[in-house]
């Protein structure tokens, strides 16, 4: 059985935010990145299955800053195969990034057919998670997004699913393979590859890096102005004794009509 | 008395311990049970250092490696200071033993895979921006000097360290040390946002691989700067770069904060006037007590601040109680509590009520947080109150 497993880099909030001078992006000088959260349990979901069905996992990323660091993660927890794609603009938007995935995937050699393209079901540049659903369309397989758990038929032609609901609802399904899903979580958190397997992967192993191949043109929303969010207003703190906040509280929640 | 002694042989492994004459002292274990009957959690660990040596003396390797039970060791440095053979237990057996436990660990509590992860990525533990490693700087009663400001050599770069630099009671040690050290007239700078965490816990807690990358990024950001010496606040620091860096070719000299004040004592004591009425008990870290036999240093320290009378714990000097923070075990409260284990700090803490003080005294910034958890959770809070030595000498310091 074959994975492939897609990762990007995303901004990492741990530093603060700025604004660049152009006042339409983000000032890239400070800003880290960091690979998108998803991803990381889309890459855990694959290596779970690997270890249950003998699979080979390839990961593939665009190129941008630290993600090397990633890839060689990817091979020291257990991926066979690492894939860096130059000339991805992922700040492009979403359509514009499922495009050049499209494009590029079947120009990686032996990369598709894959039985199962396994991604993260949304980034925090991409919180509707409108990449993997237009990638899988592009693609022409089917896609099911926000998947908290895969298992694989004894035959390898279809998985089991389960994908969240709001409200702690979660539906199951059944999807023929080869098939493109959104991963939400896993079974597990992402594993723990001491930092001297790392360490050796970035001695011996190696990142194949390849061109992006050009999709067609995509329409893109270009962002004319962005700013910090300004507080409109403040949390009131009710002061006094217990006695005093809970009638207080107690007011107020019968003045909005709650009690 | 054990000594702690530079590390010989830092790139040791499992495989290769027995070609080492450290490793082949281990053979000569007698199986007294010194070491289990020490260890603070001997009663809660299957595998003690005796029956450890025991199974890999006898070929049970795999039996030794596929259980968590040594997660449990703090690295308090108790077996290694009472071993009758003088085993390096602490510093050389339970590290490449952990090494391979992790390594075989399906999945490693995430409260220690979170710290591990950020010491990677943020060179801290608590995952805090590294740009604002620097930040307390702004709220410090002195200047503190950026090392790369200055552009000048400095007599001593001050490394911070991680809890001192970001933990906010952890930051009221960074400012009573840049005041004291002011007082001193010492010619001092720190690293900022350049600084990352030493990585004697993380070696210790079994991950060599994230030691060697912390060092190496370390020892590259010294090697931008002209220094005399260094100085820290943290002991799990001071044993890094004193016995561990130097085999691997960084060999500066190297003071923990409280020492080198209690060296200058006799420039500072016209100076500590202000008097403040504390009966104070002081806990020996096992790093800076039970490892380096700092003893003496922070109790003349406190014994000079005016109207501070001082009263010992029972267990006190080289037969402290761990607070349990070592090791990896600052980052591992979750797994103990899942376990059924008792925090190693509530013992220390009772041991410390019992005295009648007011201040528990320490020179170590893991204990802040550990002992005053324990006091709000044994709801001591009311009665007792953790100091670093640096904050009650900066309180005594006149203006």
């Amino acid at each position: 059985m074959k994975i492939l497993v897609l990762m990007k880099m995303v901004p990492d909030i741990v530093e603060e935010l700025e604004v660049a001078a152009d006042g339409r992006s983000l000032d890239r000088e400070f800003l880290r990145l960091i690979v998108n959260e998803r991803d990381e349990y889309a890459l855990e979901q694959a290596l779970v299955l690997k270890d249950r069905l003998q699979a080979t996992v390839t990961v593939v990323a665009p190129e941008a800053p630290e993600v090397d660091d990633v890839l060689f993660t990817a091979l020291a927890k257990g991926a066979d195969r690492v894939v860096k794609v130059s000339g991805i603009d992922v700040t492009a938007g979403a359509r514009a990034t499922a495009s050049a995935l499209a494009a590029t995937l079947p120009d990686i050699d032996g990369a598709l057919p894959a039985d199962l393209v396994l991604g993260g079901c949304q980034a925090i540049d991409d919180l509707d998670g409108f990449v993997a659903p237009l990638l899988a369309r592009a693609l022409g397989l089917p896609y099911l997004g926000l998947v908290s758990r895969v298992a694989i038929d004894p035959g390898g032609g279809s998985a089991q699913v389960l994908k969240e609901y709001a409200g702690g609802v979660m539906g199951r399904f059944e999807i023929t393979l080869p098939a493109l899903l959104g991963i939400q979580g896993c079974e597990k958190p992402p594993r723990y590859v001491p930092i001297a397997k790392v360490r050796a992967a970035m001695a011996s192993g190696i990142i194949e890096t390849v061109a992006a191949t050009a999709g067609p043109a995509m329409p893109a929303l270009a962002v004319t102005s962005m700013a910090k969010p300004e507080a409109a207003g403040h949390a009131e703190m009710l002061e006094g004794s217990a006695r005093d906040v809970a009638a207080k509280l107690a007011d107020i929640l019968a003045a909005r009509g709650l009690l | 008395m054990a000594q702690a002694t530079v590390l010989e042989t830092p790139d040791l492994t499992l495989d290769g311990l027995l070609a080492t004459s450290v490793g082949r002292a281990l053979l000569s274990c007698i199986q007294c049970g010194t070491c289990a009957g020490t260890c603070p959690y001997g009663e809660v660990m299957r595998n003690t250092p005796r029956r450890l040596i025991g199974l890999l003396r006898e070929g049970f390797i795999e039996e030794a490696l596929t259980s968590d039970d040594l997660l449990a060791c703090v690295t308090c440095y108790d077996c290694w200071a009472k071993c009758p053979r003088g085993l390096r237990l602490t510093d050389v057996l339970l590290p490449v033993v952990k090494e391979q436990v992790l390594l075989r660990l399906p999945q490693l509590p995430a409260e220690l895979q979170g710290a591990l992860a950020n010491t990677l990525r943020y060179g801290n533990p608590m995952g805090e921006s590294p740009r604002k490693r620097g930040a307390w700087v702004e709220s410090a009663p002195t200047a503190v000097p950026l090392l790369r400001d200055l552009g000048r050599p400095v007599d001593v770069l001050w490394i911070v360290e991680c809890y001192a630099s970001y933990y906010p009671r952890g930051q009221d040690n960074a400012r009573a040390t840049a005041r004291v050290l002011a007082a001193l007239d010492v010619d001092f700078a720190i690293l900022g946002a350049e600084e990352k965490c030493a990585g004697e816990c993380v070696r210790l807690a079994g991950e060599k691989g994230l030691f060697d990358t912390l060092r190496e990024q370390n020892v590259a950001t010294f090697g931008k700067y002209q220094f005399g010496s260094l100085l820290t606040s943290d002991p799990h620091a001071f044993d890094a770069f004193a016995f561990v860096y130097p085999f691997l070719g960084f060999d500066r000299p190297v003071a923990h904060t409280t020492p080198f004040v209690a060296d200058r004592l006799a420039a500072l004591r016209p100076r500590l006037t202000r008097e403040l009425g504390y009966r104070v008990t002081y806990h020996d870290s096992c790093v800076l007590g039970r490892h380096n036999h700092v003893h003496d240093e922070p109790r003349r320290l406190l014994g000079a601040l005016p109207g501070v009378s001082l009263v010992e714990m029972t267990h006190n000097r080289d037969n402290t109680i761990c607070c349990g923070g070592g090791g990896g075990g600052m980052w591992l409260d979750t797994f103990y509590k899942a376990k059924g284990f008792s925090r190693l700090s509530d013992r220390r803490v009772e041991e410390a009520v019992a005295t009648g003080a007011d201040v528990l005294a320490v020179s170590c910034p893991y204990e802040v947080p550990r002992f005053e958890d324990s006091l709000k959770v044994l709801g001591y809070d009311d009665r007792m109150v953790v100091r670093d030595v640096m904050e009650l000498v900066s309180e005594a310091l006149a203006d």
